[in-house]
Parts: structure tokens; C-alpha cells; sequence
């Protein structure tokens, strides 16, 4: 339906300044823009008058100008302050609220009624990182240890002691913000107050003025009352044909003991309190004794995969350091035990359920490495059949292949999820493997899949050990569970990521790192007052990697309001997208993929309707007005539109779009900024002196010459575009060859060169590669090649090869649908 | 002519077999009225050093039906080179190679002295026995590193080409993978669950792999090796590694908690190593490869199993893992209280049916404090010939010494022990044969000699014998067919021949052949004829294994009343007396002991089990159906021999009044050995006279029982218990249980006591209600009397 203005030519406006207005501090105003002929997506003929790109809103510039005004130091001390964006360098100073690398809401002032939230469509959500790393400059969160009587909370609710407990009755009691309930404070926590009604001792204590801490907890916090032990990591090595020849096994084994080496310790401590344990499998599952007193490894052979069961007690698990020679022994044996193997037939879950018995029966929580190569078809529980049809992505019946087949990985996820053991998969397939049904496993134990699709341990290698050695080391928390409690009037009410809940409110995780992100709604269930706020404090009880169990409290409080435009002032646009993602590739196992698309759509242009309506100036309706921290709402949706996650259709195929919305299911933030509207560095005329990123350009062809050079990522993905007019002096320097046409393209990293471009540019991919938690394969593409039609796959201001809109098409678009809203 | 005692000894000695009459009726009806039945214990690998090794095949009756082989009864002429069958009368031409044969160049098959003959079958291919350990893990570290020991010295008194494996189980079961380098492997299993043969070898990976350098295997020589697998190697080639893997051995390593047993998985483990040996063989046939396997004849092998304590997991179960139910009594099963029993038991069967139809023998040695399942297990050896050892540790010289016994060897050097064999037993056509009973199972193989009515396991020719060794003695029963009255038949003469094949220690194949022929005699007009040539020895351990075939499946007192009935019967058939007139009443000489047997019989702990734990009843009742007759009447009624300063070592009675202040006793109760020193002895003995050197003559008296008591513990298996006590002593008790309570305290201070005591002057009373010989003896004169019964 055609707008009666439409036609009108399209004019840059003046923002109306006013109290709904942004904060000064912003330079950059409202972005107003006429529409032209509404465009259509996948509409063939282009409008007569091309609106300028360079006129929209960017992101490149955003994210500048964000660095530019907000880097420095934030303090948390403020309820409901918006922190800087992720992609800015910033120091944290917790003064009671929670660091915004832990928690972000995708609003910081709340509506106060359901009726406003639904008309605002603004999705209120969470994205906690509870182990996200910190800056050197930051400080960890401290650990309390309150002794016998375990950490204060109120009665009523269970909410642990913070900042925005109010004491009262000269210290005798306290009241909690949350449920609005009064506890007695017990006698060993008994404090006087000064003057202003404050614990005296406050200063002393942590869990009074920071948002975010860890208790020790005592053992009622505990599986079975007791105290845990330290949690054990155990490698499973699928042995079979495809990875003996690939040379994954040889590899591996070499690589143990320095991965090993690796392990997590708790602060403070001297070594890691780790164990480890190997299982090799084909068609059975073997086990090793790997006792440090033992002359030679044990094996052990059990092949009953239909009734799985650990064969040894003792020796299974080991410190890596006491047992060191006989792990090196084993990794010696194994690649000379199965260099013959013929075994091409595998089990997975018998494997899997082997290293989940092995955890139970050492009674410690853990991890499992699991390096499967091939669909499981060996006659075991968990047997898969190849329903490898990727003509169905993109259909209506693609759930059919996206969703697990039958429910044996499911209930071995919730086992292992129930014995804290998380899985890992480490998947090295040559063909499909259904990962929609075995990624089932590691999504309900809080693990992660890695795919290296056509490994080769020469071309691979180094970046599957980068990938271990990361799994490895990072910090971690084992055994977890997860509680979000808000003050009343909202809720949580859904979840999104990788763990498994058996009631309505614990998030179960068999592990979590500081590489993971969960995902939570928030829904008012009330009327909120504007003088109370709304208060949030997540709580996770896990294991340390040292076996301490502790609690991590993260704070937040945020601010309500009954204007819509202060809703509009306080957005987390990347909090909102990393939420509708999630969201949207959920819905996509659920629901039919054109409607989900829709939805998403009009959602979107019902939050910018309601601010065109409710908080801009009257104008004329063929203005495209957009607040300030949402401008770039409309670029991002269609990211997620466009995104493999999403829209993955027949190009890709079924592993593949599985393994991106499990990659988009954990992402946290920073991760989801970057996948969604990927890096484009130019590198051909980068300052070889300086030793910073260069920055970032527009991720559009338009901004691509051809003869220069760019590097594109997106945390997944790390592309290397090389245009045919390139300096020869550059690609001499960079490549070792005379001209773009004789690099050798197949290579995965480039030559070691000793001159200053060659050291910086190499710099530079491995610092990019730093910021991501994935070792990202480096691909060369160079113009014009095959391959450079993925490359532009990734350009998102572009039109999709498949007729996906051009952000210019999207914008339109959007005016369109908001105009429609609207009249 | 010699006296039938005589004649008893001789044919004992050369053919192995006792006879229970050695004339025999010619009609059935008379054959039964002799209450008695017609059988004979037959050692089919009776030690005779003297047989000369016959390098050549038997010669066989050429009719189809019959196929018995010629022996020295056979009618030979040698003119026309032809013999008669003593079985079917057919007339057989020799083979070419016995042109040669003259009355004067007899083959040695037909001299007399040859009636028991052994041929070697060269032909045949040469098969190293199978030994296959499995060992329970669920025991002490002591016990554990004896029973290292007593397994790591074992493997020096195998055959150095006898294949040998290793399953040791505990909570779980492992097959060890044997001579790998760098690594041990083992292959697990859960305790919990049964597996298949089939599944067995899936999960071991044998039999499956067709690989191209699996041609048949050769031994030196271009003798065809059964397939060795990575589990099963021979000795030579592993034993280094097994010691250090026997060494390694740990204990289970799963905790118990308090008040619990450990989880022990003897079922399964019994069945996985059933199922490995059969897989190994090639048994279970599934592709190519195993069905060339297949047509290897089965190999002798040994099943080893150790155990420390009872099933209590799986299948084979016999108790659960709490220890405040304790495991079953003779009074739960008799109140059918026994949870785990019957399944137990079915499991238990079904593996020796499995083990014995693939020629494999168990042997259990089973060494607890209490009991681990015998009784369940019992058809495991039963069925195969396997040992059964019960003791109370592996750190025993009760277990060690026996345990190294199992591989004796002979004088040629080679173990005594053979495998894999069938009795097949062929008659003349006045007999058939009805039963055996012994360590054998039935092949079920009909033929014409098979009889209708069956003793024991009966409806077959063919017995299965899985291993079994020189003192092996099988019960065989016998039926006339004529109907009566009949004529003595033709000849005067019945035949028997046992044909024993099987895999020697050596691997070779040999055949054993016993013919034997016994007068027929008509019971109306000669009964004396046939009396005199009753073996009242023989006959009491016949019926021994009788009543205990029986006591296996019937109630304790329907059993105990078939012996009297039997005892009665046969008193009133050939006993002399007047009617109503219990004073009359004579036995013949050759009867006279046996109403002592039966009644030494009914108060064994063969058939009564108080006292006895199942498990006990279970392996004496073993023990009673494999051995020969004069170790069976030891074990029936014990040996007594008593040393005083009056004279030599004598045998006495045994009674309580053997019992004296001054005398040592030496009791051999087969499994135990018992020295027993009167009170003055045992006083002198504490204030030690026996160190002075005026009182040397008491030292040898000391000596001389132990000496004797050591001659026997050296060449008996099992080893016995060896018991030193004196009067009044706790251990006096195993005495005072098996001697005829002729004095006890309800007579021995009545006036005048009703019963005579033959030695006056002392004796020691024991205290118990059982009723004495001299009572038992007036009751069945009484009874065999009476006109009435």
C-alpha cells in the first residue's frame, strides 16, 4: 500500500530538540530521512534517485563515536545508567551495580506498565556473562567467605545480601528490595548503623556496596551435603578411520601434554586441582588406567555400548603432572594401536555416556572433549540415520532437519547435565553428522561444538590446538545453577543458551565460561512505581575449577518510567539485537521461518512507530524518524534477517546452519555485535608504525576497491580479500610473490617475512584473532575468484545473492511498514 | 581257582572296573530280586603303566549297529582271517595290514591280558589342552598375592605349548588381551548382565576378522594349531608377560561399604569365559573363516575359577551384597527360603550344559571362610569332571598343595589328566545298559544296548566326559533283557565293552577299550552261585551313588527310607534265618560288612545335612561321585587306625571305644585327616617326655601317626584337611561324629547297660541321640525277619 506522500523528495530535517531529546553530550541527533519510492525487498528495479549510503546510519561511526565520548571509566553507582557499548574501551569501577561485562539489560529505564511495554514492543532482556573476563585494570569480583552460617538472605525471597538490602531497626533487621520482606538479621552478622541509617562496617564489607561478588558456600550449597571434589576434564577421542587419517589422532596425542599443562586454577592457587582422563572409542569404548605408579598404561575394552559402565575406579582420573609419564606412554600407544584401524562405524553416545559414568563414578562435576568424526551408525543407543536433505533450509519443513531426531541426545544431555558433566564436541566430519541432534548434548550440559569440516592435521592444526588449548584454559564454573530474581512487579519468564532448566526458574549448567552468554526475558507481571526502580540480582552456585563452591552475585538496578521517550534515551541496542536473535533462531524450530521473519519485522517497526508516534515532533509522516540509540535498529534486524543463522538456506548445508544457531544460541555480546555486522579492515594502506587496529570500514561493496586489501571477520569466519590492483610492492612484501594472481589461495596463513608490513599485518590478524573466543580459519579470497561470491555473502549493507535486502532496500522498507503502523 | 576276593582285585587292577555281582542272572525279574542292582565302577583311565602304546586304529565290528571293537573274547581264525564279534556274532574279515597274523603272531588285541588296551590314533591331529584362569579379585591382599603366587607357579607345570587365558572379575569382568607390548589390554564386562556367546565375541572382536594370514596356523611337525586369538596364547610365548600381569593384579577396587559384601560377578564371569572358549573354537559359526573352524574337533580345555566368596550380583547370584542376610542354610532351603537359589542354579546348569556339549571342563576352587555358591555352582564340575576344592584361604597349604596336585604328571611326564572324552559303553545282546552316574553327562546317543528303564542319566550309550583323571570313576547300570525263566544263554557268558575316546594331555587322540565277560547263572537254582559273587564294596558305593543321585533331587527322609528298604531287602534275599527269629538271622561272608556301610552311609554328611552348610554337602556329595571304590568307602565309613606302645599300628573299629587314654588314633575321613591323642598321651605330651631322651620310644610313638598321616596328604587330591587334636579338644569333635556312638551318655551310666561293650575296661562316651550300630543291627535283623514287613 503506497503512502499518499509518497514521492516526496527526501529531506534532511533538523532534529526537535526537546525533554525527550537525547543528552547533550550526543553530537549526533535524531537521523531523520524521507523515504522515496518505497522500495521493496527483492524488488528488481532500483528508485530513480539512489538514496546515499553514506547518508545512513552507520555503525562504524556509532561505535567511534561511542569510543570517542564514553571510553575512560564508567562507574556503576548509578541505577539505570546506560553503560558505554561493548566495542568501546572502557574501565569498570563497581560502586554497586554489576559490571556491564556481566550483565546488560536491553533497557535501563523500565516502563511502568504493561500496557506502555506492549505498546513500545522494546524487548526487556538480560544478557548475563557471569564469568565474562575483565579487564586487567578491573577487579575480579571478591570472594566472601561469611564462614559457618553461609551467606545472609532474606527469608522470603532467598535473595542474597546486597547492596539494596535497607537495614533497618538499628541494624537488627533488614528489608529486602526485592520481595519487600523484612529479615532478622543474624546475631554474627549484626552491625550497628551510622547516622544515615548505614552499616558502619560497610566499607569492610563487600557484598554492601559492590554488584558483583562470590560467596563461599557452605555445604547445604552442595550435591549430597558434601563439599565437591575438583572437577575433572576428560578427552573422549573418537578413533576410527576418518580421524586416524586425517591425522587428528596423531596430532592430538602429541599436543596433551602441553594441553594439559593448560589447565584452570583458582585464583591464588599454585597449580590446577584438575584431573584428567582419556576414552578412546570406535565401536567400543576404551578406557585407560593412567596411575601414576603404573609401569605402562592400562587399557581397558567395553563393549557393551548398549549398557555403558566405567571398568576401573582408581587410575582413571589422574593429576596430569603425577601421571605424566604413563599420559605419554598412552600417547604414544594410541596412534600406534589404531594406525591400522579399518573402523569406519562409530558410537557417540555410548562414548559420551561412558566419560558422563567415569564423572559419576569419581563423584566430581566436569567437562568432556569429545573429537567425533562421523555420523554415529554403529548399532548402539544413539544410532543416527542420514536425513541429510538440504534442500529443506529455508522451506517450511526445514524444523524437520533442524530439529534432533529422536530424543537419545536429549536425555544423555539431561544426565549429563544432572551429573554436572558438560560436553564439548569437537566435530571432524567429511559429511553430514546431523549436529541438530548430537549438538543436542553439549546444548543442555552447557557446552560448545567446534566443526573443522575436512580436517587436515597440516592445515588445521594449529588452529584446532588454539581452539583446545582456549576450551581449556579459560575460566570456567562447573556444576552451576542459575537463578535470576527481580524486584516484584517483573519476572523472568524465558531463557535463552546452552543449559538445561527442570523447573520454571533454575538455568542448570553443567559448566559455563567467560565465553558464554545466557539470554533472559524479563516480563512485568505488574504495575511498576517510577520511585522504586526495578532491582536484579543473578545469582549462580557452582564449583570452582580448584573445587570451591561459591556464589556469584551479580547486581543491577534500573530505573522506571512512565515517559515512553525515556525508554527511548535508555536502550542497549546490541543487547536488544544479541536478545532478538536468540529469540528469532529459537522460533525458527518452532514456527514456520517466513512468519518468524514477519514477526521479527513488524516487531521492529512497531518500536520505531511507537517513538515516531509517541516522542518525535509532528511531522510530516513521510519522515523517517528514528531515536538516537536505535537508529541502527533497522541495519541490524535485517543482519539478523540476512544472517546464516536465520536464513541459512539451501547454499549452506544442514550441519552447518545447525552449528551457526548453536554458535548464536551462547553468543554474548561483544561476539553478537561483530557475527551480525561483521569487521571490515582495509589493510593495503595501514600504518605500519602504529601498532593499533586500524580502523574499521562500512561493510558494503561500495567501500571495497580493487586495489586494496581487506580483512573481514565476524567471529566465525576471517576472510582476507585481496583486489587485483594491488601495490605489487605490498603483495611482495606480505605474500612473497610478484602479484595478486600467484598468491597460492589454498593457504591458510601467510608467509613469515621479515619486513615491517609482513609483521604488522600478520600483528593484526592475530589480534583480531585474540578478541574471538574460535581460532577463525584464515580464507583467501581474491577478486574475482570463486570464492569471493562468500566473501560478499558477509557484506551486509549489500543485497544478498539470494535477493535478501540491501540495507538501503531494508530502510525503505521499514518506513514503509512503520508509515502503515502509523496511519 | 582263586577266590573271588581275588579275582575282584585282579580284574580292579587290570581292567579298572568292580562289578557289584560278578555272576549274573540270567533273567530281569531275578536280576532285580537281587535288591542290589547290576553295575560296575568303571576307571576309564585306570594308571597302567604296562599297556603298550597300539600306534594304530582299532579294528571294528563291521555291522552297522554294532561297530564294537575287536577285544580278546572275540572267536579268531586265523586261517580264514576272519573274527567273530562277542556282541553281534557278525563274522568281520581283518584288515590287509593283519595278513600277517598267526596263533603264534597274535595282534595284542586279542591276547588276553589286553582286555583293557589303548590305541593312539596318529591320524589324528594334536591338540595342546586349553587353560583358562578365572579369577575373582574380590579378596584380601594376602589371599590375593598367594593365590598370585600359586597362578604365577602354575604356569611352570603347564605344557609349554598348552594355550592359556586370563579373566579375572570382580564388580566387573576383564579378558585380558595377552603379550601386547607397551600397554595391557583388557576387555570389560558388566556383572550384571548375560551375554551371549554371539555377543562375546562381537565385544572381543574375535572370530570376526577374516585376515588373510589367519591360514590355518601350523605347528612343528604340519600339525594344525587350534586358533590361538589375542586372548588365548600358548604358554611359551607368554608367560613372562602373564607373570607381570598376574603380578599387577589388583584387588577389586570398588569400595564396599560397611555392612556390605562386595559386588562379585561369578556368574558372569563363568559365562564369559564359557562363552570365549566356545567363540575361541570356533563354535559360534559366522562367517568363513570360523566355519573352517568349525571342522577342528573340539579342543580339551580347562575353565579355572577361583573364587573367594559368594556371587552377589548378576545373574549366578546366589546372595545380595548386604551382609545382615546372611547366605542360604539347609533349613532355608528346605523352608524354600532361598531367594536366589533356583535361579542361581538354572544359570549355573545352563553354562555347564554349554561347557560340557563343547568337551570344556570347570574346575571351581573355591577358598572362603564362608560359603560361595557350590551349591549352585555344583553342576558346573558335576557335569564336566571339573575339580571342585573347597578351602578356607588361598593362603593354605590346603589350597596350594592341591591346587599344584591338579597338574601332577605321570611317569611319562605328562599331566594326568584327560580331556574332551566319551564312554561309550556296547553289550552283549542279553544285556543293555541303563544309566551311568558320575562327573559325565549323557551324549544321548540311542542304540540297540540302550535299556527302557533308566538309572541315573540314563537312555544312552554315550556319556560325555569334558576332563577326568586316573582315579575317575563312573557308576555304569546294567539290565538283563531275557524275561524269565530263561536258559542260561548260549556261551555261558555276558559281554561289556567301555570305549573310552579322548584328547590325551599330550594332545594326542586316544581310544581306551575294556572288554569284559561275566558267567551268567540261573538266581532259582544257584542263587549261592551268584551270592558268592557279590562285591559288597562295590555294591556299597554303588548304592552311595545312588541314594545321593537321589538325595539331589528328593526330600532327606524319603531317601534315608529307600536305604533301609534296600538294606532289608537285601537281608531278607540272602541272609539265613528262621522266620520271626532275629537271632537266627547270618549274612554270608561277603555281605557281613555291608549293613555297616549303609548304616556309616545314612550317617554321613552325604545325606544328612545337619551341621553342614550347602556348600559342604554339596562338594563331599562331588567327591563321592568321581571317586574309586576305595576311596569312596573311606569316605563312607573313615579309617581308623590306633598306636599304642603295645605293638604295630593297628586298624580298629570305629567306635567310641576305640577311644582310649593311652593310644593315639590316626581317622581318615578322605577329607580330613585326624591325629587323636588320648588323655595320658596328650598329658605327656604337655609336660613333654617326648624331649627326653629316656622317653624316645614316645617320641616315635608321636611320630609314627604323622608320618603315616603325611603318606597319605602327599598323593591324595584334594589335599585334606590335616587335624591334630587331643581328647576333649574342640577338634575331637570330627571324631566323635563319625565313630559308632556305642557308648553315650544315655547308656553309659544305665545299670548294667543293655548294650555288651566290647572293650569294658574304657572308651569314651559321646554325646548324641543317634542311635549306635549294635541298635541299628537289632532293628534290622528284626525287620529282615519278620514275616511282616
Amino acid at each position: 500500500m503506497y503512502h499518499p506522500n509518497a514521492g516526496v523528495p527526501p529531506q534532511m530535517q533538523q532534529p526537535p530538540m526537546g525533554p525527550q531529546g537525547p543528552a547533550a553530550s550526543y553530537p549526533s541527533p535524531h537521523q531523520h530521512m524521507g523515504p522515496q519510492q518505497p522500495p521493496h525487498p527483492g524488488m528488481q528495479s532500483q528508485p530513480a534517485r539512489r538514496l546515499d549510503p553514506d547518508h545512513m546510519p552507520s555503525p562504524v561511526q556509532v561505535m567511534e563515536d561511542d569510543q570517542r565520548n564514553r571510553s575512560g571509566i564508567f562507574y556503576t553507582n548509578q541505577k539505570g545508567m546506560v553503560p558505554p557499548l561493548v566495542t568501546t574501551n572502557f574501565i569498570t569501577r563497581d560502586e554497586g551495580n554489576a559490571s556491564p561485562r556481566y550483565i546488560r539489560s536491553s533497557m535501563y529505564n523500565i516502563p511502568a506498565t504493561i500496557d506502555m511495554m506492549k505498546q513500545v514492543a522494546v524487548p526487556f532482556g538480560l544478557v548475563v556473562s557471569p564469568l565474562a573476563r575483565t579487564l586487567d585494570e578491573e577487579y575480579l569480583p571478591p570472594i566472601i567467605n561469611m564462614g559457618e552460617i553461609g551467606p545472609v538472605r532474606c527469608n522470603r525471597c532467598k535473595a542474597y545480601m546486597c547492596p539494596f538490602m535497607q537495614f533497618i531497626d538499628g541494624g537488627r533487621r533488614f528489608h529486602c528490595l526485592f520481595c519487600k520482606a523484612t529479615t532478622e538479621v543474624p546475631p554474627e552478622y549484626f552491625q550497628h548503623l551510622d547516622h544515615t541509617g548505614l552499616r558502619v562496617d560497610r566499607f569492610e564489607r563487600p557484598e554492601l556496596i559492590l554488584g558483583a561478588f562470590e560467596f563461599v558456600a557452605t555445604e547445604d550449597y552442595c550435591r549430597n551435603n558434601t563439599f565437591p571434589k575438583p572437577p575433572a576434564l576428560i578427552f573422549l577421542i573418537d578413533v576410527s578411520y576418518n580421524n586416524i587419517k586425517s591425522g587428528l589422532v596423531h596430532l592430538l596425542c602429541s599436543q596433551i601434554k602441553e594441553i594439559v599443562k593448560l589447565l584452570p586454577k583458582d585464583e591464588g592457587a599454585e597449580k590446577s586441582n584438575m584431573r584428567v582422563g582419556f576414552i578412546t572409542y570406535n565401536n567400543t569404548v576404551h578406557f585407560y588406567n593412567i596411575k601414576g605408579c603404573l609401569a605402562q598404561p592400562q587399557m581397558m575394552v567395553v563393549g557393551d555400548v548398549q549398557g555403558m559402565f566405567v571398568p576401573l575406579l582408581e587410575g582413571f582420573l589422574c593429576d596430569p603432572t603425577e601421571s605424566e609419564a604413563v599420559i605419554d606412554s598412552l600417547m604414544e600407544q594410541i596412534p600406534t594401536m589404531f594406525a591400522d584401524t579399518r573402523e569406519t562405524e562409530t558410537v557417540l553416545a555410548p562414548a559420551i555416556q561412558a566419560g558422563l559414568e567415569a564423572l559419576q563414578a569419581s563423584e566430581c562435576a566436569g567437562k568432556l572433549l569429545v573429537f567425533h568424526s562421523s555420523l554415529p551408525i554403529a548399532e548402539a543407543p544413539g544410532k543416527l540415520k542420514n536425513r541429510d536433505d538440504r534442500k529443506l533450509l529455508g522451506t517450511e519443513k526445514e524444523k524437520t532437519v533442524l530439529a534432533p531426531q529422536g530424543n537419545v541426545y536429549s536425555s544423555l544431555g539431561q544426565e549429563c547435565v544432572a551429573a554436572g558433566c558438560s560436553v564439548d564436541l569437537f566435530v571432524f566430519n567429511n559429511s553430514y553428522i546431523d549436529l541438530a541432534t548430537i549438538g543436542q548434548v553439549s546444548r543442555l550440559s552447557g557446552g560448545e561444538i567446534y566443526k573443522y569440516t575436512y580436517f587436515q592435521a597440516d592445515l588445521d592444526g594449529e588452529r584446532l590446538i588454539a581452539d583446545i588449548k582456549h576450551d581449556v584454559s579459560r575460566p570456567v564454573a562447573f556444576d552451576a545453577i542459575m537463578r535470576v530474581r527481580t524486584s516484584t512487579g517483573v519476572r523472568a519468564t524465558d531463557f535463552y543458551g546452552h543449559f538445561f532448566m527442570s523447573n520454571t526458574t533454575d538455568m542448570e549448567l553443567a559448566s559455563i565460561d567467560c565465553d558464554k552468554a545466557l539470554t533472559i526475558e524479563i516480563k512485568h507481571d505488574d504495575k511498576l512505581t517510577e520511585e522504586d526502580g526495578v532491582y536484579i540480582q543473578v545469582a549462580l552456585l557452582y564449583t570452582s575449577c580448584g573445587g570451591q563452591r561459591r556464589i556469584r552475585i551479580l547486581n543491577l538496578s534500573l530505573k522506571t518510567c512512565t515517559q515512553m521517550s525515556d525508554l527511548y534515551r535508555c536502550c542497549d541496542l546490541d543487547t536488544i539485537i544479541n536478545f532478538i536473535a536468540k529469540q528469532t533462531v529459537f522460533r525458527l524450530l518452532e514456527s514456520s521461518p517466513k512468519s518468524v521473519k514477519e514477526n521479527l519485522v513488524n516487531r521492529c517497526a512497531q518500536m520505531l512507530a511507537c517513538y515516531r508516534k509517541n516522542c518525535a515532533s509532528p511531522t510530516s509522516a513521510g519522515q523517517l524518524i528514528l531515536p538516537e540509540c536505535m537508529k541502527l535498529l533497522p541495519l541490524y534486524v535485517n543482519c539478523v534477517l540476512k544472517s546464516d543463522a536465520v536464513s541459512g538456506g539451501s547454499d549452506m548445508n544442514i550441519d552447518d546452519r545447525s552449528f551457526i544457531m548453536q554458535a548464536v544460541t551462547i553468543m554474548d555480546i561483544p561476539s553478537s555485535v561483530v557475527f551480525f555486522y561483521p569487521r571490515l579492515i582495509p589493510l593495503h594502506d595501514i600504518d605500519v608504525d602504529s601498532d593499533e587496529l586500524p580502523p574499521s570500514i562500512r561493510c558494503t561493496s561500495d567501500k571495497i576497491r580493487d586495489d586494496g586489501v581487506y580483512l573481514l571477520e565476524n567471529g566465525i569466519h576471517l576472510f582476507l580479500w585481496i583486489g587485483l590492483n594491488v601495490d605489487m610492492e605490498w603483495i611482495q612484501n606480505v605474500f612473497g610473490v610478484q602479484s595478486a594472481a600467484q598468491i597460492v589461495i589454498d593457504r591458510t596463513s601467510l608467509p613469515v617475512l621479515d619486513n615491517a608490513l609482513s609483521v604488522r599485518i600478520k600483528l593484526v590478524i592475530d589480534s583480531v584473532r585474540k578478541e574471538r573466543h574460535r581460532c577463525m580459519r584464515l580464507t583467501l579470497v581474491r577478486q574475482c575468484d570463486k570464492l569471493e561470491m562468500v566473501f560478499k555473502h558477509f557484506l551486509m549493507e549489500d543485497r544478498g545473492m539470494d535477493g535478501t535486502a540491501s540495507y538501503v532496500d531494508f530502510l525503505c522498507h521499514m518506513h514503509k511498514e512503520i508509515r502503515n503502523l502509523l496511519s | 581257582m582263586t577266590t573271588y576276593e581275588e579275582f575282584i582285585q585282579q580284574n580292579e587292577e587290570r581292567d579298572g572296573v568292580r562289578f557289584t555281582w560278578n555272576v549274573w542272572p540270567s533273567s530281569r525279574i531275578e536280576t532285580t530280586r537281587l535288591v542290589v542292582p547290576l553295575g560296575c565302577l568303571y576307571q576309564p583311565l585306570k594308571e597302567r603303566p604296562d599297556l603298550p602304546p597300539i600306534q594304530y586304529d582299532p579294528v571294528l565290528c563291521s555291522r552297522n549297529t554294532c561297530r564294537a571293537i575287536l577285544n580278546p573274547l572275540c572267536q579268531v581264525d586265523y586261517r580264514a582271517k576272519l573274527w567273530v564279534c562277542n556282541f553281534c556274532l557278525q563274522r568281520n574279515p581283518f584288515p590287509p595290514q593283519y595278513a600277517a597274523i598267526s596263533e603264534q603272531h597274535q595282534p595284542a588285541e586279542v591276547i588276553p591280558m589286553f582286555s583293557t588296551i589303548e590305541y593312539i590314533i596318529t591320524r589324528a591331529q594334536c591338540l595342546p589342552p586349553i587353560f583358562l584362569l578365572v579369577v575373582d579379585t574380590c579378596i584380601d591382599d594376602e589371599e590375593l598375592s598367594a593365590l598370585k603366587d600359586s597362578l604365577q607357579m602354575s604356569l611352570s607345570l603347564l605344557p609349554p605349548d598348552a594355550l592359556i587365558g586370563l579373566v579375572t572379575f570382580g564388580k566387573i569382568i576383564q579378558v585380558h588381551e595377552l603379550g601386547c607390548e607397551g600397554i595391557s589390554k583388557s576387555y570389560a564386562f558388566r556383572g550384571t548382565k548375560d551375554y551371549t556367546a554371539k555377543q562375546i565375541q562381537d565385544m572381543l572382536g574375535i572370530g570376526k576378522f577374516s585376515a588373510p594370514q589367519q591360514q590355518q596356523p601350523r605347528g612343528p611337525g604340519g600339525q594344525v594349531l587350534p586358533p590361538a586369538n589375542r586372548f588365548l596364547q600358548p604358554v611359551h610365548k607368554c608367560d613372562m608377560s602373564l607373570t607381570d600381569l598376574l603380578g599387577e593384579l589388583q584387588r577389586d577396587p570398588w569400595p564396599v561399604a560397611q555392612g556390605k559384601r562386595s559386588l562379585r560377578s561369578t556368574g558372569v564371569a563363568l559365562s564369559i569365559a564359557v562363552g570365549l572358549l566356545e567363540v575361541s573354537l570356533g563354535l559360534a559359526p559366522v562367517s568363513k573363516i570360523t566355519t573352517i573352524m568349525c571342522t577342528y574337533p573340539n579342543t580339551g580345555a580347562r575353565i579355572m575359577l577361583f573364587v573367594g566368596g559368594p556371587c552377589s550380583q548378576g545373574p549366578g547370584q546366589v546372595v545380595n551384597d548386604d551382609l545382615r542376610q546372611p547366605i542360604r542354610s539347609h533349613h532355608d532351603i528346605h523352608r524354600d527360603n532361598a531367594t536366589y537359589m533356583k535361579k542361581a542354579t538354572k544359570h549355573y546348569e545352563a553354562l555347564a550344559v554349554r561347557a560340557a556339549t563343547n568337551g570344556h571342563a570347570v574346575d571351581i576352587y573355591s577358598c572362603a571362610l564362608d560359603q560361595t555358591g557350590l551349591l549352585e555352582m555344583k553342576q558346573c564340575c558335576n557335569s564336566t569332571g571339573g575339580h571342585m576344592v573347597m578351602g578356607d584361604c588361598f593362603d593354605s597349604s590346603l589350597f596350594k598343595q592341591t591346587f599344584q596336585r591338579v597338574f601332577s604328571r605321570d611317569q611319562k611326564g605328562e599331566l594326568k589328566m584327560a580331556f574332551n572324552g566319551t564312554l561309550e559303553v556296547k553289550t552283549s545282546r542279553e544285556l543293555k545298559v541303563s544309566g551311568a552316574i558320575g562327573s559325565c553327562v549323557s551324549l544321548n546317543v540311542k542304540g540297540p544296548c540302550v535299556s527302557d528303564t533308566e538309572i541315573g542319566m540314563g537312555s544312552t550309550c554315550q556319556w560325555k566326559l569334558c576332563t577326568f583323571n586316573p582315579n575317575s570313576t563312573c557308576a555304569l547300570f546294567f539290565e538283563v533283557v531275557s524275561q524269565h525263566p530263561a536258559p542260561i544263554p548260549q556261551g555261558g557268558r555276558g559281554c561289556i565293552q567301555m570305549i573310552t575316546q579322548y584328547q590325551h594331555s599330550s594332545g594326542q587322540r586316544r581310544i581306551r577299550v575294556t572288554t569284559i565277560a561275566r558267567n551268567w547263572a540261573d538266581a532259582s537254582t544257584n542263587l549261592h552261585h551268584i551270592s558268592a559273587g557279590f562285591d559288597q564294596e562295590a555294591a556299597a558305593v554303588l548304592m552311595a551313588r545312588m541314594v545321593v543321585y537321589r538325595a539331589e533331587t528328593d526330600d532327606g527322609p524319603d531317601v534315608l527310607r529307600w536305604v533301609d528298604r534296600m538294606l532289608i531287602r537285601l537281608c531278607q534275599k540272602f541272609g539265613e534265618y528262621g522266620k520271626d527269629d532275629p537271632n537266627s538271622f547270618r549274612l554270608p561272608d561277603n555281605f557281613t560288612l555291608y549293613p555297616q556301610f549303609m548304616y556309616h552311609l545314612r550317617r554321613s554328611h552325604f545325606l544328612q545335612v545337619f551341621n553342614n552348610s550347602p556348600d559342604e554337602t554339596s562338594y563331599y556329595r562331588h567327591m563321592l561321585m568321581r571317586e574309586d571304590v576305595a576311596q569312596s568307602l573311606t569316605m563312607i565309613q573313615p579309617i581308623l587306625y590306633s598306636y599304642s606302645f603295645n605293638g604295630p599300628p593297628e586298624p580298629v573299629l570305629l567306635d567310641t571305644s576305640s577311644i582310649q587314654p593311652d593310644r593315639i588314633l590316626l581317622m581318615d575321613t578322605f577329607f580330613q585327616i585326624l591325629i587323636f591323642h588320648g588323655e595320658t598321651i596328650a598329658q605327656w605330651r604337655s609336660l613333654h617326655y617326648q624331649d627326653m631322651p629316656e622317653y624316645e620310644n614316645f617320641l616315635q610313638l608321636l611320630q609314627a601317626p604323622i608320618d603315616d598321616a603325611q603318606e597319605i596328604l602327599q598323593t591324595r587330591f584334594p589335599m585334606p584337611r590335616y587335624i591334630d587334636t587331643v581328647q576333649g579338644g574342640s577338634q575331637a569333635r570330627f571324631l566323635l561324629s563319625k565313630v559308632n556312638p556305642s557308648q553315650t551318655h544315655n547308656n553309659m551310666y544305665a545299670y548294667g547297660g543293655a548294650m555288651p561293650i566290647p572293650n569294658a575296661e574304657s572308651g569314651s562316651p559321646v554325646l548324641t541321640d543317634d542311635v549306635s550300630l549294635q541298635v541299628f543291627m537289632e532293628h534290622l535283623k528284626k525287620l529282615a525277619v519278620s514275616s511282616t514287613a
